[in-house]
């Protein structure tokens, strides 16, 4: 279905926000408070309606460009079964695009505005993307560690206080946490195996920690769209805790695995019960959300190609339901 | 060719004709022009990954010499796949792969039908499976073929070389030789004449809703199934074996 019949509703629910009341503000607060989910046809504030779109929007590109790094591998995967797995896996994702933008949707932005953003480049996804996936221990690290991270940050949402969201994330973590462990499984074969393939391992782990690290986001004191999105309960944990959550859960995976995270700083604090760890470069993750990171260009690229190579198709299934809906009619 | 080996030769065939398309198809993931029909092609083309291990470790088993699907897949060499032509062709646009898609599965659906009623029961069970996803595939390209062919004079013209540009590599479909014939003796394997004339017949009608036009039967490429490929398998070949080729013995 094409979905320009959405795009209409944007202009009326603008103009009914323009009219937010204290009183109407504070009713909405009463009802995120009582843990009420708030459903597409309620009243919410504008604020609340723009931050959900650009998050789940977010989220459902994150998952459509995240195809890229783990499908550069699925022709070169090594064995059928570890193909089908992964092949499972980038079509999940393809999928939850699908229920992300249909959350999304319900906020009034309809997918084709959604993605013509991020063909624009006016909205953004997770910048881990951005990173190259050289060889197959990468299939490992991704599953391992970026769904890792992503599952943290994920449970929570399961409990956000915007209905539709909230149960699109119940589907899609049933899913993540599959993909973990399969993540897993590639890395605990590889450093069961050959000293090449642990050398794999350990080199994926090196490239892929700190940016894994990096996905949840600024610190805490940086972070500039996190109290407003706590009060609303979109958000349930800030930042710094589900980072140090994951190392938390981490160091101890990788140390069973034999492999070394790349952390020179890191060590087990007995009195805190938490891993200390080194300072984060941001500086680096800035310059990839900057558009200047190894595969920024090359991802956008291709998902424009897809899009414009497509365009005749589009146009075609249009032309074919018009031309029998007039046979129909007449 | 003994009716052992019969059986080994048609197995492997089927395996190499699912591994191949699965392949090309997985080549497109990402490129897809809606995000539904990214979805649909993942989906397909785990269906074949799927049917190719069936068939590999039937074959394995069949053959007894310990190779399993991986050895199968990837230790073979491009000169002992057994695949036909149509399947191993470059992937073009969305159009080509719909015309390749309704061309071939309309043809591998009669197969597998007829393969549901053989004497071999284990490979009549794995027919029988294929071929519920196979009728699910082949609703999905007709339709595709369909909109494709009666949408806009772009997208006619495109769909329409498509399917002249394959027509050439169908004929090989049905050109019963040495292991067709010994599996038809031996394990009552389908008549490829039969399947020849409905496939003409089931094939005619898609065109004909999607308002395309029929190629006449020229000259036909053959060379698949005897292991005589096109340049382009090697290169297949070598990007899906790289892995094993490079670290060989290790485990994945």
């Amino acid at each position: 279905m094409y979905t320009q019949g959405l795009d209409q509703k944007e202009q009326s629910s603008d103009k009914r926000d323009a009219l937010e009341s204290a009183a109407d503000l504070e009713a909405f607060q009463k009802r995120i408070d009582a843990e009420q989910k708030i459903e597409a046809k309620d009243w919410m504030p504008a604020a609340y309606r723009r931050t959900l779109v650009r998050q789940i929007s977010q989220h459902a590109h994150s998952e459509i460009i995240g195809m890229q790094p783990e499908g550069n591998w699925l022709t070169r995967a090594p064995t059928l079964k570890r193909k089908a797995i992964l092949l499972a896996k980038v079509q999940d994702e393809a999928g939850h695009g699908l229920y992300l933008y249909g959350a999304g949707e319900t906020l009034g932005t309809s997918r084709d505005e959604m993605i013509a953003d991020l063909l624009s480049g006016k909205a953004k996804y997770s910048s881990i993307f951005n990173y190259p996936t050289l060889t197959w221990a990468d299939m490992g690290a991704i599953g391992w560690l970026v769904d890792g991270a992503a599952i943290m940050n994920q449970i929570p949402l399961c409990r956000c206080s915007y209905g539709p969201y909230a149960r699109a994330m119940v589907r899609i973590c049933k899913e993540e946490s599959f993909h973990q462990r399969q993540g897993f499984d590639i890395m605990r074969e590889l450093c069961r195996g050959t000293d090449e393939q642990k050398a794999m391992a350990q080199d994926a782990l090196n490239r892929w920690w700190w940016p894994s690290i990096m996905m949840f986001g600024p610190s805490d004191k940086d972070s500039k769209h996190s109290a407003q999105s706590m009060a609303w309960k979109i958000k349930r944990f800030s930042n710094d805790e589900l980072r140090q959550k994951f190392i938390d859960v981490t160091v101890p995976q990788a140390d069973f695995l034999g492999l070394r995270v790349p952390d020179d700083d890191l060590a087990f604090d007995d009195e805190t019960g938490h891993y200390r760890f080194g300072a984060i470069d941001w500086s680096e993750l800035n310059d990839v959300i900057a558009g200047n990171g190894p595969c920024n260009k090359q991802r956008i690229a291709k998902r424009r190609k897809a899009h414009d190579d497509g365009a005749w198709v589009r146009e075609a299934a249009i032309a074919y339901g018009e031309k029998h809906a007039t046979k129909a009619a007449a | 060719m003994t009716k052992d080996e019969t059986l080994l030769a048609y197995v492997l065939r089927l395996g190499d004709n699912a591994l191949i398309l699965g392949q090309r198809m997985i080549e497109v993931v990402t490129t897809y022009p809606e995000l539904e029909e990214e979805l649909a092609n993942a989906n397909l083309a785990l269906d074949y990954i799927g049917q190719a291990r069936l068939f590999y470790t039937y074959a394995g088993k069949l053959e007894g010499k310990n190779r399993g699907e991986d050895a199968l897949a990837f230790l073979r060499d491009g000169g002992e796949f057994r695949n036909l032509l149509l399947l191993e062709q470059p992937n073009g646009h969305f159009g080509d792969m719909m015309a390749r898609q309704v061309l071939f599965e309309s043809f591998y659906l009669l197969q597998l039908e007829a393969l549901e009623q053989c004497d071999d029961s284990q490979l009549a069970e794995i027919a029988v499976r294929a071929a519920k996803e196979i009728r699910y595939h082949l609703r999905h390209g007709a339709q595709w073929l369909v909109r494709l062919g009666d949408g806009t004079d772009t997208s006619h013209a495109r769909v329409q070389q498509s399917i002249t540009d394959y027509w050439q590599y169908t004929g090989e479909m049905f050109v019963a030789d040495n292991v067709d014939q010994a599996f038809a003796e031996f394990f009552a394997g389908p008549d490829l004449e039969a399947i020849h004339q409905q496939w003409q017949v089931n094939v005619a009608a898609i065109l004909d809703e999607a308002t395309l036009t029929m190629p006449g039967d020229e000259w036909m490429a053959s060379g698949g199934k005897r292991g005589r490929h096109s340049e382009h398998l090697g290169y297949l070949i070598a990007e899906m074996q790289f892995l094993q080729r490079a670290y060989p013995g290790a485990n994945w």
